[in-house]
């Protein structure tokens, strides 16, 4: 039997204690334990991003982090990005480029934008290509998402 | 298949972390990307107890100390990209950090799991064995820390192998500050520019004297069952003055160096392929200044 280990993670703001396993993701911690369900789970081996969220700061592939290791860190996902109703504008942007077809990369797509922008207020469109070769999406083709990512810079 | 522990320890010293391996069945997590896909995939490396060492706040960052710089093992990818010290003594750290994985990955990934791991593909390994790096391992032996050095040189003995015990952890990696006209190149190929698993890596570094190099060093990985120094190769690029014809003769040498093997990123004969073109770019890169 596993020993359950408590955590103390402050999740979108909002201190949590969670219960969990050793050898539990992050990714799965947040869907299944916290009903968090933006961050995805496509390949679970960190190719493509689509797991994406923020811890202290800095973007990470939550399927490849334990759960345990977010003991007294602060996680943001795309669910804490919204304030009330209005979207953020890196949300808002994606929404009025068009840069979302089936929408299963966007949440991740949208966090490593988060954390790009975070570090370089204003990146060239090589300098977005390079922040997001984390992030695979199988629909768009990439340039609706570079437009994107270019008006939440503006914005 | 996710794998579970029995027991967790987050350890916040060298001391801590090494007593729990000395009682044994522990395995070590510092960025866990590689750690999570092998035991999501095979279970290997999966023990009873997780034994984070992320929380070891002294093995983090990058020193300058009487010419020795030291990197500690929890250092990140990202930290190299970013630190003061290595852009000033060993920007080939930087320049190769910049060609791993996505951002996401070298966010989470360590300099000291990287060589853990002991890939042939190790990327970071490279230019450290350019550098000529020693690794620290330390142990909880007779109620106490104690420390060996070892020259990453002699540190891996095979796919995934090393010869780090169980009861070791690795603390930090040091080299001495490359003396003045130093230049380290590293070069890289794989299928697609981001995200790639080296198909072949190269290194080179030494002094900049009369158009070509002393002091050389040429590192390769992925061709052979560990990341390998080429000494033939090195002989043959000592003092030589860098030119078509003379970089051709080093390329020959070279490729009766390395060894590799067909496997699912590439064939043996595309990886001697590529071993001849990088090689040839880095050379030509250091005769342009
Ligand atoms: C999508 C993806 C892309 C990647 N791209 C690259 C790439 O471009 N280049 C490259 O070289 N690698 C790449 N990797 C592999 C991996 O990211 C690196 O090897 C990374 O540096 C491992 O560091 P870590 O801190 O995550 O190690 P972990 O996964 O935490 O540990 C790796 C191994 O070393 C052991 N270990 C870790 N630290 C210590 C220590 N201090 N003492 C003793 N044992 C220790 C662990 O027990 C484990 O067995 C990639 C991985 C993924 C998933
Ligand atoms: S699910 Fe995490 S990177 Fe693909
Ligand atoms: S919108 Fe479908 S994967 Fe990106």
């Amino acid at each position: 039997m596993s020993q359950m280990v408590n955590i103390i993670v402050t999740v979108n703001g909002e201190k949590r204690h969670v219960s969990v396993t050793p050898g539990l993701s992050v990714l799965n911690m947040l869907r299944d334990n916290l009903d968090l369900t933006g961050a995805k789970l496509v390949c679970g081996e960190g190719e493509c991003g689509a797991c994406t969220v923020i811890v202290d700061g800095v973007s990470v592939n939550s399927c490849l982090m334990y759960a345990v290791e977010l003991d007294g860190r602060e996680v943001t996902t795309v669910e804490g990005l919204q304030s009330s109703e209005k979207l953020d504008p890196v949300q808002q942007a994606f929404v009025d480029k068009g840069a979302i077809q089936c929408g299963y990369c966007t949440p991740g797509m949208v966090m490593q934008t988060t954390h790009l922008l975070s570090k370089n207020g204003k990146p060239n469109d090589e300098e977005i290509r390079r922040g997001l070769e984390g992030n695979v999406c199988r629909c768009t083709g990439y340039t609706k998402i570079i437009e994107a990512v270019n008006q939440a810079a503006e914005g | 298949m996710m794998i579970e522990y029995e027991n967790y320890v987050a350890a916040t010293s060298v001391a801590e972390a090494t007593k729990t391996l000395a009682e044994g069945n522990a395995t070590v997590v510092a960025g866990g990307t590689d750690l999570m896909v092998q035991t999501a995939a095979s279970g290997r490396g999966a023990n009873t107890t997780l034994l984070n060492i992320r929380r070891i706040s002294d093995l983090r960052g990058v020193a300058l100390d009487g010419g020795r710089v030291t990197i500690g093992a929890l250092t990140t990818i990202t930290d190299l990209l970013t630190d003061g010290v290595v852009a000033d003594a060993a920007s080939i750290l930087a320049d190769t950090a910049n060609r791993f994985a996505s951002n996401q990955i070298r966010n989470m990934a360590t300099v000291g799991g990287n060589i853990c791991n002991a890939s042939p593909a190790g990327d970071m390994i490279i230019p450290l064995l350019v550098l000529d790096a020693d690794v620290e391992l330390s142990a909880w032996r007779d109620g106490a820390v104690t420390t060996r050095a070892v020259a990453l040189n002699e540190f891996f003995t095979g796919p995934g192998k090393c010869v780090k015990t169980e009861d070791e952890l690795l603390t930090s990696i040091s080299f001495n500050r490359p003396a003045e006209g130093f230049v380290g190149q590293f070069g890289k190929t794989g299928p697609r520019p981001a995200l790639e698993i080296s198909m072949v890596s190269v290194g080179v570094g030494g002094i900049v004297d009369n158009g070509g190099l002393t002091n050389a060093r040429v590192v390769y990985g992925a061709v052979a069952p560990t990341p390998i120094r080429a000494a033939k190769t090195e002989a043959a690029l000592e003092g030589l003055s860098l030119n078509e014809a003379s970089i051709q003769s080093v390329l020959d040498v070279a490729d009766s160096e390395v060894n590799p093997i067909s496997d699912v990123r590439a064939s043996d004969w595309y990886r001697r392929h590529l071993v001849r073109v990088m090689t040839q770019e880095v050379l030509q890169n250091v005769a342009n200044g």
